[in-house]
């Protein structure tokens, strides 16, 4: 760790992240899942993404923070002593020893709001909106701020070295999971065909979410250095590599390539790297790039429909699949001479993947039950599902009194 | 006099209409309509999966001429909306009871 002065250059970078990180999930999020969806619901599929920003910004504030990040008790949650209030303005953050602890806040906020964000894709078309903000105060409130306070914020796996570069298990697994639990309760849609009303959307939405990425995978290094350079390149490669890989696969099961999987395949890539993106090299990133569009495409294709989980825009298969695989790979890749504080299997510390594979089953357990609780709560104070008739005759009229287009 | 039906591509219609400029076919009315052929529509593939899209965007012609200019009219259409692939469109042909041209009140061919 540096020492504890403010740095202009890490605190200027910091600023720039968490804006990019923004973009991720407004509009990033919003348009990637709206384009994939039918059009009598894009704006409430756009809306989920939208309020859950806003539900989380304001929960980080009042007490999420301090709940993540604050001192440890006993491995599971932050100190409630130091509450937000008690930040000066000058004050550097405790984990990010060059930078204000108010970007520090910032920067960790837009973390919580994409990973809540991502699961609404596994929803859409058949969740009330009431339940779905009431579901977003709950599952920031207990499952995203413990599982960040394990990982990032001193808790046991921190304590235990699991190695979670930018969000692999916090944001990835943990959405991933969380969208399976959520749709087993909601159950299928009466129409489960994905298709796009306008994929154009997805791309835009796409490529803002590949774009912001170099804020949440290269910020995460917290300093405006040659990790966060090193976490940058390998990010834009493995998505690279990740995309070339889907469309392989595409030729080999349709003989097409299909634009749909290029930006599938560049978002896994994407997520798959995101745990690992500050510990391995450039090489390991070509690696963990093309296989892992196998894993998602193998989860998508297979496992979907042979277990016959109605994962509307596939969450658990990209983000829970594609996090998995990262993760895992995290823990034979990290290289010491990228970051000391990271070695993997292949470097001689075959113990990394043991830690890892805790790392990842905590998370996903942990957020696999408490998510199935919390979703049982609502089901039977709320309901979790709207009614047949609003369901056929679309989202966006019946729960919002608006329609996407006029034409 | 006839009617005259013309299911054609959309991005056939300015074609198709030109050529019937040609032949001295002025008046028609045009339709944005779905539908399918014999082939139930085409493939797509979205993730590994493969739909069926069988309600394809089409263009509708609606022409009434007098009865000589039918084969004429028919030709026109034909050549100018023909690609030889599968989804060209098809054509209808009916006879006509009568015609009223609203503002004069006049009737039968004169209408037309």
């Amino acid at each position: 760790m540096a020492d504890a002065i403010l740095n202009s250059g890490d605190t200027a970078w910091m600023l720039i992240s968490t804006a990019l990180v923004v973009l991720m999930t407004v509009p990033g999020v919003a348009l990637f899942y709206g384009g994939l969806t039918k059009k009598i619901n894009v704006l409430n599929t756009m809306f989920m993404s939208l309020i859950a920003f806003a539900i989380t910004s304001i929960i980080w504030v009042l007490y999420g923070y301090p709940l993540a990040f604050g001192g440890d008790i006993m491995g599971f949650i932050g100190s409630p002593a130091n509450m937000f209030l008690g930040v000066g303005v000058d004050q550097l953050a405790a984990l990010a020893p060059t930078i204000p602890e108010y970007v520090y806040i910032a920067f960790q906020m837009t973390f919580a709001a994409i990973t809540i964000a991502l699961i609404s894709g596994a929803i859409v078309g058949r969740m009330k909106f009431s339940s779905w903000m009431a579901f977003v105060v709950l599952w920031i409130s207990l499952v995203y701020i413990p599982i960040a306070h394990w990982v990032w914020g001193g808790g046991w796996l921190f304590q235990m070295g699991a190695l979670d570069f930018a969000g692999g298990t916090v944001v990835h697994i943990n959405s991933g999971v969380a969208a399976l639990a959520l749709v087993l309760l909601l159950g299928k849609r009466k129409d489960t065909n994905l298709l796009p009303h306008n994929l154009g959307y997805s791309v835009i939405g796409a490529a803002l979410l590949w774009f912001g990425w170099f804020g949440f995978n290269a910020g995460s290094a917290l300093t405006a250095g040659g990790l966060a350079g090193s976490a940058f390149l390998v990010t834009n490669t493995a998505a690279a590599a990740a995309m070339i890989s889907w469309i392989l696969i595409d030729y080999l099961k349709t003989g097409k390539p299909t634009l749909l999987g290029a930006i599938s395949g560049a978002v896994a890539g994407l997520v798959a790297i995101t745990p690992a993106a500050g510990f391995v090299t450039v090489q390991a990133a070509v690696l963990i790039g093309l296989v892992t569009s196998f894993v998602s495409y193998f989860a998508i294709s297979y496992l979907k429909s042979k277990l016959g989980y109605d994962d509307a825009l596939d969450v658990f298969g990209i983000h829970g699949m594609s996090g998995l695989w990262g993760a895992l790979a995290t823990g034979l890749f990290a290289a010491p001479f990228i970051n000391a504080l990271g070695t993997g299997a292949f470097y001689g510390n075959p113990g990394q993947i043991i830690t890892q594979i805790i790392a990842v089953a905590a998370v996903a357990g942990y957020s696999f039950v408490v998510t199935l609780i919390l979703g049982k709560i609502i089901d039977l104070t709320l309901g979790l599902r709207v009614d047949e008739k609003q369901e056929i005759d679309g989202l966006d009229t019946n729960l919002h009194e608006e329609t996407g287009y006029r034409i | 006099m006839k009617k005259i039906v013309a299911i054609i591509r959309p991005n056939k219609l300015d074609d198709v209409k030109s050529a019937l400029e040609d032949v001295g076919c002025k008046g028609i009315t045009v339709m944005e309509v779905k539908g399918r052929g014999r082939q139930l529509g085409i493939t797509e593939s979205y993730r590994g999966t493969d739909y069926c899209i069988d309600m394809l965007p089409k263009t509708r012609l609606e022409i009434i001429i007098n009865d000589q200019y039918t084969e004429q009219v028919i030709n026109a259409i034909v050549k100018s909306a023909q690609t030889g692939n599968i989804g060209d469109g098809k054509i209808f042909i009916s006879p006509v009871e009568d015609v009223i041209r609203i503002r004069t009140d006049e009737r039968g061919d004169k209408a037309v």
